[in-house]
């Protein structure tokens, strides 16, 4: 197991290094640059802000450059934001989105597999098309119009909860963006426990089970519920991996002070090494959530070995 | 002496429906069982006359859209629409079952120890921990090499045999009354099928419970149940015993079933028609495991060192076991797949031919599949699958000359000519194949071979498609490759046979001696297996 | 199951029933389906032929009418037409004694202590709201004119934007551009992800490990970010965006045309079409494609909704394309920014683009099922 650990680590270096090159090759061959602003600076400005952050170099030697920095966990000074470099807007930012994004993932996680259980269990009843169409709609609509009509709704006509920013963090100035945040997924997540589970209930070794004469719950807690979590959880990486990392839209909408604006911000403004910051980010949460769930796949499926 | 025994299930009046969106199916129309305290009843059918859903009505396992009507009675007690906790008193304690698919039908993801023991905690109480000793004695009772060891393995780390070991001991487990086996072997491998049954055989006389033999093979019947039941589309045609049914069958369908047991004997080629295929020192690997970033492939020889020479007029059999790298063979001496080794066509070496040098020879050498669903593309009819070939080896076919070759070949295979304008999904197994042979013929080839082609037919279908196939041997002078793990039709079929095991020829030589007089102990055992049990 | 009860029953004039036709069959037993259908060609024909109908275009500017809310009446209104004309009544230094509106016309008679000067008519004009002011007559030695014109109502069903532009030309501009994109980019993504999966598939062996870890990788790239850099650096036109979405969507295509690949390369069939003679390029074309277009018409129906999810999200951000174009995404997040003082910005276009999306689904549910080879 630990082998295997090790392994998954090991291969996940050329990953990322590949993610980086690409991400770091891409934005610079673009048209633009970080000081090319509407009105334009005066070339002698202009040259000592790109001597600074030694943007006059050869391409190769800021790759170079960047490369080194960035394995020692210098990932280089943000061009718009100043007074901070981007390992410290990072640091700042993300401890808001993962909260939020912890909260968002449990309910989805939670309300999506209870949800979908029930339905599979009561397939084609009321209760099962209701779930259903509820599913629909957070599958088809996008958060940022959620977003909106629970601000609406909820702040605005109810007056019950604040409509955006991260106040003290207590629960009320979560509930929006959470939950804002947490019903795509949840629908994701109802969506695909239904199928699996409807898919679990006709295999052969429940018919097994229910030949044996094992009381339902057991049949479908024990035997049923185990297999249809499977595909459940290969989800979970990508899945916990975006929550986690912040999403633009949810965290624009409700001021949240996360991490999510920031490569959107950060793209816009050209502001590579915030944007490159950003996307290691990302790469590293997706590569060890899907090593976590691996591991988590193994322990519950035993078919799957990792030795 | 059977007729003094209690019945212990009546079944009366039992009806099963499906509802489709096509309309209602009756799949079962009120039939009459009895099975008597520890007898063996046999029912018999080919696939869709009724006989696992009649079971599977009873114990309460049909799919959602199923409904069961009628009566079936377990010593008195009324099985049909039992609530299901009442009817979980039985099921698994009183009456267990088997099944077909030993591969899927224990849980992946539980050892078996634990599945096992399942049924002993749920009907008698107490813990996993204390049923443990009862498990490792049933693995012990069915045959389950080192039970202390494999208690605890997964269902994948078993073979197909020992999980079929694994559902008898669990359908053991509290000593039922009465087990039910749906087709307990027919995933099997001959040899296994022949041990599987002979242990249900011993454990029934050991513990005298009744069993209820579903299975569409007449050949198991006749050494194991005391007792047969036919039926056919939902319904029972014949019920008696089994020495009756056999020698006086009363029903024509029992009759038909009975005669369908391939017959015949084919004469072998005079000693100098000239051969027309043959392959030297065949070898053929499987590269297994191995990736981009991951070192360590392993090489697995499917097939090692065969040697084989097939006359004009000629019919080699080749028989073995699945894993024994028949197929393989049949695919690398028609050049399909990268193997060494030497070949030849009449006199032309091809050992050395790409795929643009074969394709001329490939109207010559054909290729016939096992299952007649798969070897069909879905998605184009009849007349164009058949004269698909026609496109590569005769170009200059207008289409109307096209359209007469494939009636002519639908005409010569016994089909409908009007079939070339539907569509695969639309007919039965047996007319399936057929349209696989015309394909196959409509090239007008030299060489056919012929792979498992009757393995996915009820053996009615088979008996005919055999008989088509023989004719047109005769018709055409053809060479056929029939490989094969049936050794009744083998035997049928061909005047010389090839056994294999893990990819090597075991033993070789005409039929005739081959059956009558085996030399090694694998060909004992197949045979022994075959038309013994 | 026995061939010798089964006779084929077929005539030479009979035709076999193709999976496709049976297929549609089965979708149009679908209601849910073939109300999605119906649905979105509803809206379709909304968003392309609408404009047609409608007098204004989706870049006509109504000063007078910022931001007022959706109403069936027409603008403006009597009583504010009275307020207007009153107004322009005192800047021409006449009094008003009576004003009519009828439809598009009105008639106003004013008075004044001294002779009006007919030019006063300039007056009326000048306002927004009038036109072709004419003098009818003229009555007590010109100290009472009788002056009919024009009156320009609009009528704005869904209110106008803080531009003062019509929101329902908006809509169905961003309907159009929406769909386009939506229906192009998922035309690109098919193209790419087809052939790389294909190719992918049959070829196997090292340039199959290959080509899937160059996926794999991409995958890796945050998707978002990849969509966003390449929208902010190489620009935001219109066919841009759809190729830049398009480029990005193939992903998932690849992928599943692969396993479909791999699946039907092991079917027997083509074996059969192997044995046969046929060359890899036949049997491509002959026996894989027809076989991966099920699942593909299936995956297109997920992949429409989602690149028009995805351009809007994109115009949410402010990346999509420029003003004065607009798209369903570009108008909902001017809704949210406006949420407060004119909610109708997002219920509008929300409306539409929620319907869209759900028919979507609708169809690609009943497609998927329509199709499910397990039906068979």
């Amino acid at each position: 197991m630990i082998s295997f650990i090790l392994r998954r680590l090991a291969s996940a270096v050329p990953t990322l290094f590949i993610v980086v090159t690409i991400s770091f090759f891409l934005m610079r061959f673009a048209p633009g640059g970080p000081f090319n602003l509407e009105r334009p600076l005066p070339p002698q400005t202009m040259a000592n802000l790109m001597k600074t952050y030694q943007l006059d170099q050869p391409l190769w030697r800021q790759y170079v450059h960047y490369l080194s920095n960035a394995v020692t966990g210098d990932f280089g000074p943000s061009y718009i934001y100043k007074d901070n470099n981007v390992a410290e807007l990072i640091g700042k930012g993300l401890p808001y989105s993962m909260e939020l994004g912890f909260y968002a993932l449990l309910l989805a996680v939670i309300g999506g597999v209870t949800a979908g259980t029930i339905a599979a269990l009561r397939q084609n009843s009321v209760l099962d098309f209701a779930i259903m169409s509820v599913s629909t709609i957070g599958v088809t609509v996008p958060n940022f119009v959620v977003g909106p009509v629970l601000t609406l709704v909820f702040a605005i006509v109810l007056a019950w909860l604040p409509a955006g920013g991260w106040g003290d963090g207590s629960l009320r100035f979560l509930i929006l963006p959470m939950i804002a945040l947490a019903l795509p997924q949840l629908a994701v997540f109802a969506r695909l426990t239904r199928g699996s589970m409807i898919e679990a209930l006709h295999t052969d070794h429940i018919r097994t089970a229910k030949a044996y004469g094992l009381p339902s719950r057991t049949v479908v807690v024990t035997h049923a519920m185990r297999g249809a979590m499977l595909p459940v959880v290969s989800y979970l990486a990508p899945c916990a991996a975006a929550l986690l990392t912040g999403s633009a839209v949810v965290e624009t909408i409700f001021t949240i002070p996360g991490v999510g604006r920031y490569f959107v911000l950060g793209a816009i403004n050209r502001d590579y090494t915030l944007v490159m910051g950003t996307v290691i980010l990302v790469a590293i949460f997706v590569i060890v959530f899907n090593l976590l769930v691996d591991i988590l796949y193994g322990l519950l499926d035993p078919r799957v070995r990792h030795d | 002496m059977a007729d003094m025994k209690e019945t212990i299930l009546a079944v009366r009046g039992l009806k099963v429906n499906f509802s489709t969106p096509d309309g209602t199916v009756e799949a079962v129309k009120g039939i009459d069982l009895d099975v008597r305290s520890g007898e063996t009843l046999a029912v018999v059918g080919e696939s869709g006359s009724g006989k696992s859903q009649t079971m599977m009505g009873i114990m309460g396992l049909l799919a959602n859209n199923g409904t069961v009507n009628g009566s079936a009675r377990y010593r008195g007690q009324e099985l049909v629409g039992l609530p299901p906790k009442a009817l979980n008193q039985v099921r698994g304690s009183k009456i267990t079952m088997i099944f077909q698919e030993p591969m899927t039908s224990l849980d992946p993801l539980y050892t078996i120890g634990r599945q096992i023991a399942e049924p002993i905690v749920h009907h008698r109480g107490g813990t996993f921990r204390q049923a443990r000793k009862r498990v490792l004695e049933l693995l012990e009772l069915v045959g389950i090499p080192e039970p202390g060891r494999r208690i605890d393995s997964y269902p994948h780390e078993l073979s197909g045999g020992q999980r079929q070991r694994v559902m008898i001991a669990m359908a053991l487990a509290n000593e039922p009354d009465l087990l039910i086996a749906d087709e307990p072997t027919t995933a099997l491998d001959v040899t296994i099928q022949a041990q599987i049954l002979d242990l249900l055989k011993s454990l029934q006389k050991r513990f005298g419970m009744a069993i209820v033999l579903i299975t569409h093979d007449l050949g198991i019947v006749k050494h194991f149940a005391e007792r047969v039941a036919v039926m056919r589309r939902g319904e029972v045609v014949e019920q008696g015993k089994t020495a009756d049914i056999f020698e006086r069958p009363q029903a024509d369908y029992t009759k038909m079933l009975l005669a369908a047991e391939p017959s015949g004997r084919k004469a072998p080629p005079a000693d100098s028609a000239p051969i027309i295929l043959e392959g030297r020192d065949v070898c053929v690997d499987y590269q297994i495991g191995g990736g981009l970033f991951r070192g360590g492939t392993s090489v697995f020889r499917a097939v090692d060192s065969v040697n084989l020479r097939l006359k004009e007029g000629q019919t080699i059999g080749v028989v073995g076991e699945s894993g024994s790298g028949k197929s393989t063979l049949g695919r690398a001496l028609l050049r399909l797949l990268p193997s060494s080794g030497h070949y030849r066509f009449g006199t032309t070496d091809i050992s050395g031919f790409d795929r643009g040098q074969m394709r001329p020879l490939r109207r010559t050498l054909q290729l016939v599949f096992q299952d007649p669903y798969g070897s069909l593309s879905p998605r184009r009819t009849v007349g164009e699958i058949i004269t698909e070939g026609l496109y590569v080896h005769e170009p200059e076919l207008s289409r109307a000359d096209r359209d007469r070759r494939a009636i002519e070949a639908l005409k010569e295979v016994g089909l409908d000519p009007a079939s070339r304008n539907r569509y695969p999904h639309e007919f039965s197994g047996g007319q399936r194949q057929r349209i696989a042979i015309a394909r196959a013929m409509i090239l007008k080839p030299k060489v056919v071979i012929l792979d498992e082609p009757t393995s996915a037919l009820d053996r009615s279908v088979q008996g005919q498609v055999i008989e088509l196939l023989r004719d047109l041997q005769r018709k055409h002078g053809l060479s056929y490759i029939f490989i094969s793990h049936d050794l009744s039709v083998v035997k049928a079929m061909s005047d010389y046979v090839i056994v294999m095991k893990n990819g090597k020829i075991v033993e070789e030589g005409h039929t005739d001696a081959i059956f009558e007089a085996p030399k090694q102990p694998y060909t004992k055992t197949l045979i022994g297996a075959a038309f013994n049990v | 199951m026995t061939d010798i009860v089964q006779t084929p029953v077929a005539t030479p004039e009979t035709k076999g029933r193709s999976l496709f036709q049976l297929a549609a069959m089965r979708f149009r037993r679908n209601r849910a389906a073939m109300a999605g259908c119906f649905m979105l060609a509803l809206i379709a024909l909304f968003s392309f032929l609408g404009p047609l109908f409608v007098p204004h275009t989706y870049d006509q500017v109504f000063p007078s009418y910022v931001s007022i809310g959706p109403s069936l009446e027409p603008r403006p209104d009597t009583s504010t037409l009275q307020d207007v004309m009153e107004g322009v009544a005192t800047r021409a230094r006449v009094t008003l004694k009576e004003f009519n509106v009828e439809g598009q016309t009105f008639t106003a008679t004013v008075t004044s202590e001294q002779p009006i000067d007919a030019r006063a008519t300039r007056y009326f004009d000048r306002a927004n709201e009038f036109r072709d002011t004419q003098v009818v007559a003229t009555e007590d030695d010109g100290r009472t004119l009788k002056v009919t014109g024009q009156v320009d109502r609009e009528y704005f069903p869904f209110g106008t934007d803080s531009n003062g532009r019509d929101l329902l030309v908006r809509v169905m501009l961003g309907g159009q551009i929406s769909i386009a994109v939506g229906l192009l980019a998922s035309l690109v993504s098919l193209g790419i992800g087809v052939v790389y999966g294909a190719t992918s598939g049959y070829i196997g062996g090292r340039v199959d490990n290959v080509m899937m870890r160059l996926v794999e990788i991409l995958y890796s790239l945050p998707f978002v970010f990849l969509v966003v850099v390449l929208v902010v650096f190489f620009g935001r036109s219109f066919i841009l965006i759809f190729l830049v979405i398009g480029a990005v969507e193939w992903l998932d295509m690849a992928r599943i045309v692969r396993g479909q690949t791999l699946a039907l390369k092991r079917r027997e069939f083509v074996g059969a079409a192997q044995a046969l003679g046929l060359t890899d390029w036949q049997i491509i074309r002959r026996h894989i494609i027809p076989n991966t277009i099920g699942p593909v018409i299936v995956f297109v129906t997920v992949v429409v909704p989602k690149v028009i999810l995805l351009e809007s999200f994109l115009s949410f951000l402010g990346l999509g394309v420029q003003a004065p174009l607009t798209s369903w995404g570009a108008l909902i997040s001017e809704g949210a920014n406006n949420i407060q003082s004119a909610p109708w910005l997002l219920i509008f276009p929300a409306i539409f683009f929620v319907v869209t999306l759900f028919s979507l689904n609708f169809v690609g549910d009943g497609l998927r099922d329509a199709l499910d080879p397990k039906d068979r």
